[in-house]
């Protein structure tokens, strides 16, 4: 009786503590460039650079950028697979960002990963059965008998069938192994999911059938998505607040509608611009970037967009804009605001 | 209308071996004339690179063969032609871009080299000649520092400025004809917008005539004057792009359309087509759509629908429109 009293207080406690899930601060990732016979450290590549965000409960929040931004990287970081060279990442009120071994094991179920080539991310040796039941074996959250089961229940979740379970990935389609990852990332009831790039490699027919999918499990199993996409459509369709990366850097994080109707970084507004819409009518004005993205390895002084931006001030390129709330929800890094 | 530059008759291009054939491209209509840019739309398998390859002759061997149909280019048809007479009409004529520019450009080779490789073997040009005018087009096609890079290697530039390079190759014999496969698919966004503008850009320069084949719609609406969706193998509707994004009639055009998300709209919940393509060894008699269409007929699965024109200029496969 005392035991479920306490459990519902604690619960009642870390519900109003907060709702974030998660919540990741002034995060860093420098990856060092070494040279010469003794490999030694002659430069970083920053590929993420002070990243702040969180994460609601129930919340799908997108991260968009060009290649080489620092999404997948900060992505991986959060999954704890690459090591933060700074800041913290708080999960479900807990700071993993140091944990090892055993705790780290214990934390992990919690949260999964989808990747975006299906092809490259199940084991080709490995029939179905295997993959989806592999984490649940690995964690001991299930005997052999009870991790079947599920497995055909989770095959049966993400539309695919349970006599599958006894085949091999290339007995099946793109669209399919993709559904088979994401029912291994099912496998261990995550509350969180980071899905990177998880329909970029798929077919537009395709696309739809896995988005629609993801949007569906994440009603039924209560889950938080950061989904991690170059596709700006996609990530508006999918998101309830989407951060806007470029070269290791947050440059505007907001609300979906209020970013997409109203984006206010020139880098945003000119990303926007850029993607090209299939309705005519609906196509705004196109503002062509000069150039290419600087390298991360020799990042500009000042505000890293001000070598593209067609709205540079002479202060941009000495002094970095810090990321700040312009409007109730909506953040933006740029001098202009 | 003015003769078209390029049309396609009947082309079957199969993949034979012992004991199956593929239909990559069966018995596809196509017509392109000067200064248009036409699409052609479809997803991954539907034959739209293979229709490419076999324009420029260059289908895998062995097991690839042209098994019938013309394409009539210029006056001559391209399958008649020799192999001899053909290797003066690909980069002179004809070009092509592809995807994935490390790929096609050769890696040990400068790029000052593989440019002029192309006016050496067309014009009676000296090296010099050749050297100046490769440096000429870089400079025309916004590369920086045109005359240092032509001694520079392709890994040493950026994704989207290995693809002004293959443009500027792809066009220094101002080909009158330029086939570009996925040319911006492995690039982002921005630099995407950047390419695609110099492309309108040639067309308009040296009066080229454009066909782009592409998976993604948004570029279609950006870039066609007309528009070919191919489905398993075959042409299944064929329009000029306005009508085709206000009045798609095949069902299939129209569920393509109905599950991209939307920069600008929100959906709630996207179309998305059931099952996938049929499989290119085992096509179904009757239409090829049948098992994914939603308005689909018992009649549908006995017999292939013809290539209609429904209205003037507006051809669709499909015998419920």
């Amino acid at each position: 009786m005392s035991e479920n009293l306490t459990a519902v207080v604690n619960d009642a406690l870390t519900a109003n503590s907060s709702d974030n899930l998660l919540e990741i601060k002034n995060l860093k990732k420098y990856f060092p460039i070494t040279a010469g016979l003794l490999r030694r450290t002659v430069g970083h590549v920053k590929a993420v650079d002070d990243v702040s965000f969180t994460l609601k409960a129930g919340e799908t929040l997108g991260i968009v950028g060009e290649s080489g931004c620092g999404k997948s990287t900060m992505g991986r970081m959060v999954m704890r697979v690459l090591e933060p060279t700074d800041g913290s990442i708080i999960f479900d009120g807990q700071d993993i960002t140091k944990l090892e071994g055993k705790e780290l094991r214990r934390i992990r179920p919690k949260f999964q990963m989808v990747f975006q080539d299906p092809y490259a991310s199940l084991n080709p040796k490995m029939a179905v059965e295997e993959i989806i039941a592999e984490p649940l074996v690995v964690n001991k959250a299930a005997t052999r008998k009870q991790a079947i089961e599920r497995v055909s229940h989770l095959l049966e979740r993400v539309g695919l069938r349970g006599e599958d379970r006894l085949r091999y990935p290339h007995e099946f389609s793109g669209g399919q192994r993709q559904r088979i990852g994401i029912a291994r990332a099912l496998a261990l009831n995550p509350k969180l999911i980071v899905a990177d790039e998880a329909v970029s490699a798929l077919d537009v027919s395709i696309q739809s059938q896995i988005l629609n999918l993801m949007v569906d499990l994440k009603k039924e199993f209560n889950l938080s998505y950061i989904f991690i996409s170059h596709n700006l459509a996609v990530v508006r369709h999918i998101s309830d607040r989407v951060g806007v990366m470029y070269l290791g850097h947050l440059v505007e994080f907001s609300g979906k509608a209020d970013l997409y109707n109203h984006p206010l970084h020139p880098y945003t507004e000119a990303l926007l611009s850029a993607a090209p819409e299939p309705k005519r009518e609906n196509r705004r004005e196109r503002i062509i970037l000069q150039g290419d993205v600087p390298s991360p390895a020799n990042p500009p002084k000042g505000c890293p967009f001000h070598t593209r931006c067609p709205k540079v001030m002479d202060v941009c390129r000495s002094q970095r804009p810090a990321l700040r709330e312009v409007s109730p929800g909506h953040l933006v890094a740029c001098h202009l605001y | 209308m003015a003769e078209p530059l390029l049309a396609i008759r009947d082309l079957k291009t199969y993949f034979i071996s012992k004991d199956v054939q593929v239909h990559a491209v069966d018995g596809i209509d196509i017509d392109v004339f000067p200064r248009q840019i036409v699409c052609i739309v479809g997803e991954s398998g539907c034959g739209k690179s293979m229709t490419s390859l076999s324009i420029m002759r260059l289908v895998p061997q062995p097991r690839g063969k042209i098994v019938s149909g013309e394409i009539q280019f210029d006056g001559r048809d391209l399958l008649k032609l020799t192999e001899k007479q053909m290797t003066d009409v690909r980069g002179n004529d004809i070009s092509m871009i592809f995807q994935e520019p490390m790929t096609a450009l050769n890696p040990v080779l400068t790029i000052g080299a593989q440019i002029t490789e192309v006016l050496l073997r067309h014009r009676n040009m000296t090296k010099r000649e050749a050297m100046a005018k490769a440096i000429e087009m870089l400079q025309f096609v916004g590369v920086p520092r045109a005359s240092e890079i032509v001694h520079e290697y392709p890994h040493q530039l950026s994704g989207g400025l290995r693809q002004r390079v293959m443009i500027a190759m792809a066009m220094v014999c101002e080909p009158k004809l330029l086939i570009a496969d996925e040319p911006t698919t492995a690039l982002d966004v921005t630099i995407q917008a950047q390419v695609l503008e110099l492309m309108k850009k040639m067309r308009e320069d040296f009066n080229t005539a454009i066909i782009l084949i592409t998976h993604d719609l948004g570029v279609v609406a950006d870039m066609a004057d007309h528009v070919v969706v191919m489905y398993a193998g075959q042409v299944v509707e064929q329009v000029n792009a306005d009508d085709l994004f206000h009045s798609p009639l095949h069902p299939y055009t129209k569920a393509l359309l109905e599950s991209i998300p939307s920069l600008e709209e929100e959906k709630e919940v996207l179309y998305s087509i059931p099952g996938t393509v049929p499989d290119a060894a085992a096509y179904p008699v009757g239409c090829r759509f049948a098992d994914r269409c939603p308005i689909a007929q018992p009649s549908c699965r006995e017999k292939m629908p013809e290539l209609r024109e429904v209205k003037p200029g507006h051809f669709v496969r499909c015998d419920l429109v």
